[in-house]
């Protein structure tokens, strides 16, 4: 549903707001043309990732009606996997390895979990997903370990500086970044595509509404939970396997992906676009916000200055609950009495 | 009533159909055929087990005993999914629809199993998976026109008044060009005109595909009017099955409805 600004005024103010914010530093002089240009790219790839763990609540979301708490935890799950698996084989194996675990976790969790609350109320399903969480934290500990592990992509970690010519000091980037951001833009597109634009993304769609009627037309639910849920966890691995490389694999992955949350009531828990948009205002919204914004506060103030980067989205969040709760682009929700 | 409509062999066999929920009994012993192309209605009063008995021959329960015939297939266990393959096609008394998706994509659903052309051909909207898509359209187009809703083919279903989201939901049925569809109290909560409405259409659609109805109501007068034959239902029990007017003059159908002195 498109968006109305006219009669969402706070929304366009907030947007208005965040515009202005991010043209500021450079219109004042505050930095330097080439450092605003790495601190957008730092904040985009930050996005990115972020929308890569969103799109994991969305496509479950989307297509079972199921607010997936324990998407984060597959995250860390199918990262512990690959980075586990991969000190004993080949990456690529590893990853296919993982890719066919993931798929083994969406069944079990359609046989012994979803498939006896077919028609249960959203916050039954919420719950259980709440107990897939631990379970799958634990039991990753139980099979994994619960050190510090590390993926290597063999990407070449120095940063590159492009654009010497343009900019004084030119801009400096990581390879092992912009690959990853490469892999996550292809997937959100991909992914966007077929929710649109293809019947089975309609049927997917279907299933999310209604469960019964679904049942009617000739969805099969169950193999359909299995798929969705495979795909969530393949979108898991991917995440896990760009935040892991880029952080090692460890217990925190899971707080990251607990930064999806806001991104998808941002974005609307219905919409892939949302989530790709919602990750890209997040992700570059903190880092403006922890790089411009804080000096100016704690001078101002007189306080020790950061740690905005941490709260930014949650209040970013609060905001939407309050004045548009179904995000940027997610559906209404209309009733009838 | 059409004099031509021809009606046909039994395509439909109940037989012996009992069902509990624990210890209570919402069918015992039911039996009844369907006749290719006819109207049959199951009435009763309420808790009769007539949304029961539908929801057996659409596979949402499994009945602990007798079997059910559906053109020479019979079944004693079925899943929703695969009576919807085997070309029963359903609405809901209680509005089941997909309220965030617009009149279209909510009719276009039913056309689901008849989608062919693989995923990435969809996606890309290429070669064979172009044609289909505009021939499903073109399929659907026609129902939207039968049910005259072609003013909110784009609105939210959601947002619709409640005579026209029944329709939608008729409508969703149609898409699937069942074999046999079945109707949950397609007239519950309507105004007189609403109704009318909806009697027309159920007649047309019967008529014009041809297509074979099992429809529940409680609202005796219009099932009398639109039905071939009818079923009655009381606690779970057939007692009544025949023609309208045999039902009509049934005394134990007469009883279930306005009660007995005793």
């Amino acid at each position: 549903m498109a968006l109305n600004l006219k009669k969402n005024w706070p929304v366009a103010v907030l947007l208005g707001l965040l515009a202005v914010g991010m043209v500021l530093p450079l219109a004042t002089g505050a930095s330097a043309p080439g450092f605003y240009l790495e601190v957008l790219i730092g904040g985009l790839m930050a996005g990115v990732l972020y929308s890569l763990v969103a799109l994991g609540f969305v496509l479950i979301f989307k297509a079972s009606g199921v607010f997936n708490f324990a998407q984060g935890a597959m995250v860390l799950f199918a990262a512990l996997a690959l980075a586990r698996l991969s000190e004993v084989m080949p990456l690529y194996v590893a990853f296919g390895i993982a890719i066919l675990i993931m798929i083994v976790f969406a069944w079990v969790v359609e046989r012994l979990v979803l498939r006896h609350l077919v028609n249960q109320e959203g916050v039954v399903l919420l719950m259980a997903t709440l107990g897939v969480t631990y379970f799958l934290d634990g039991f990753g500990q139980t099979v994994w370990g619960s050190d510090i592990y590390k993926i290597d992509l063999g990407l070449p970690k120095e940063p590159m500086i492009v654009a010497q010519s343009v900019f004084d000091g030119g801009i400096l980037v990581g390879k092992e970044d912009l690959f990853a951001t490469a892999i996550a833009a292809l997937l959100v597109m991909s992914l966007a595509v077929f929710f649109q634009k293809t019947p089975t993304g309609r049927a997917l769609r279907a299933v999310a509404d209604d469960h019964q009627a679904a049942q009617s037309i000739g969805i099969p639910l169950n193999r359909i939970w299995v798929i969705v849920w495979a795909v969530a966890g393949f979108v898991a691995l991917v995440a896990g396997m760009i935040w892991g490389a880029k952080l090692g694999v460890q217990f925190s992955l899971q707080l990251i992906a607990l930064k999806a949350l806001p991104v998808v009531i941002l974005g609307g828990l219905t919409s892939v676009p949302g989530a790709i948009i919602g990750g890209l205002i997040i992700g570059v919204g903190e880092k403006f916000a922890e790089v411009f914004l804080a000096p100016v506060l704690s001078s101002t103030f007189g306080l020790s200055g950061g740690g905005i980067e941490y709260w930014f989205a949650y209040v970013l969040c609060l905001f939407f609950l309050l004045v548009r709760p179904e995000g940027l682009f997610g559906e209404k929700h209309i009733d009838r009495v | 009533m059409n004099a031509n409509r021809k009606i046909g062999e039994v395509i439909l066999k109940v037989d012996g159909i009992s069902l509990a929920f624990g210890g209570v009994k919402a069918l015992t012993n039911i039996s009844f055929d369907v006749r290719e192309h006819e109207i049959r209605a199951i009435i009763g009063p309420n808790g009769a087990g007539k949304s029961s008995m539908l929801n057996c021959i659409n596979g949402v329960y499994t009945p602990q005993e007798g079997r059910i015939t559906l053109r020479g297939q019979s079944f004693t266990e079925m899943a929703p999914h695969r009576a919807a393959r085997m070309g029963i096609a359903r609405t809901f008394q209680s509005l089941a629809l997909f309220k965030g998706m617009s009149v279209l994509d909510n009719i276009m659903s039913g056309r689901n199993l008849r989608m062919k052309t693989n995923l990435l051909l969809q996606a890309l909207r290429i070669g064979p998976a172009e044609k289909e898509e505009l021939a499903h359209r073109a399929f659907v187009e026609k129902i939207i026109d039968f049910l005259e809703i072609q003013a909110y083919r784009k609105t939210p279903v959601g947002r619709l008044p409640y005579g026209l989201q029944k329709r939608v939901d008729l409508g969703r049925a149609l898409a699937m060009e069942p074999t046999l569809l079945l109707l949950d109290e397609p007239m519950a909560g309507m105004n007189t005109e609403e109704k009318q409405d909806m009697c027309r259409f159920i007649l047309d659609v019967n008529d014009e595909f041809g297509t074979t109805i099992v429809l529940i109501e409680h609202d005796m007068g219009v099932v009398m009017d639109i039905s071939d034959r009818v079923v009655v239902l009381d606690y779970g029990k057939k007692i009544g099955d025949g023609t309208p007017d045999e039902v009509r003059s049934n005394q134990d159908v007469i009883d279930a409805y306005l009660g007995v002195a005793h």
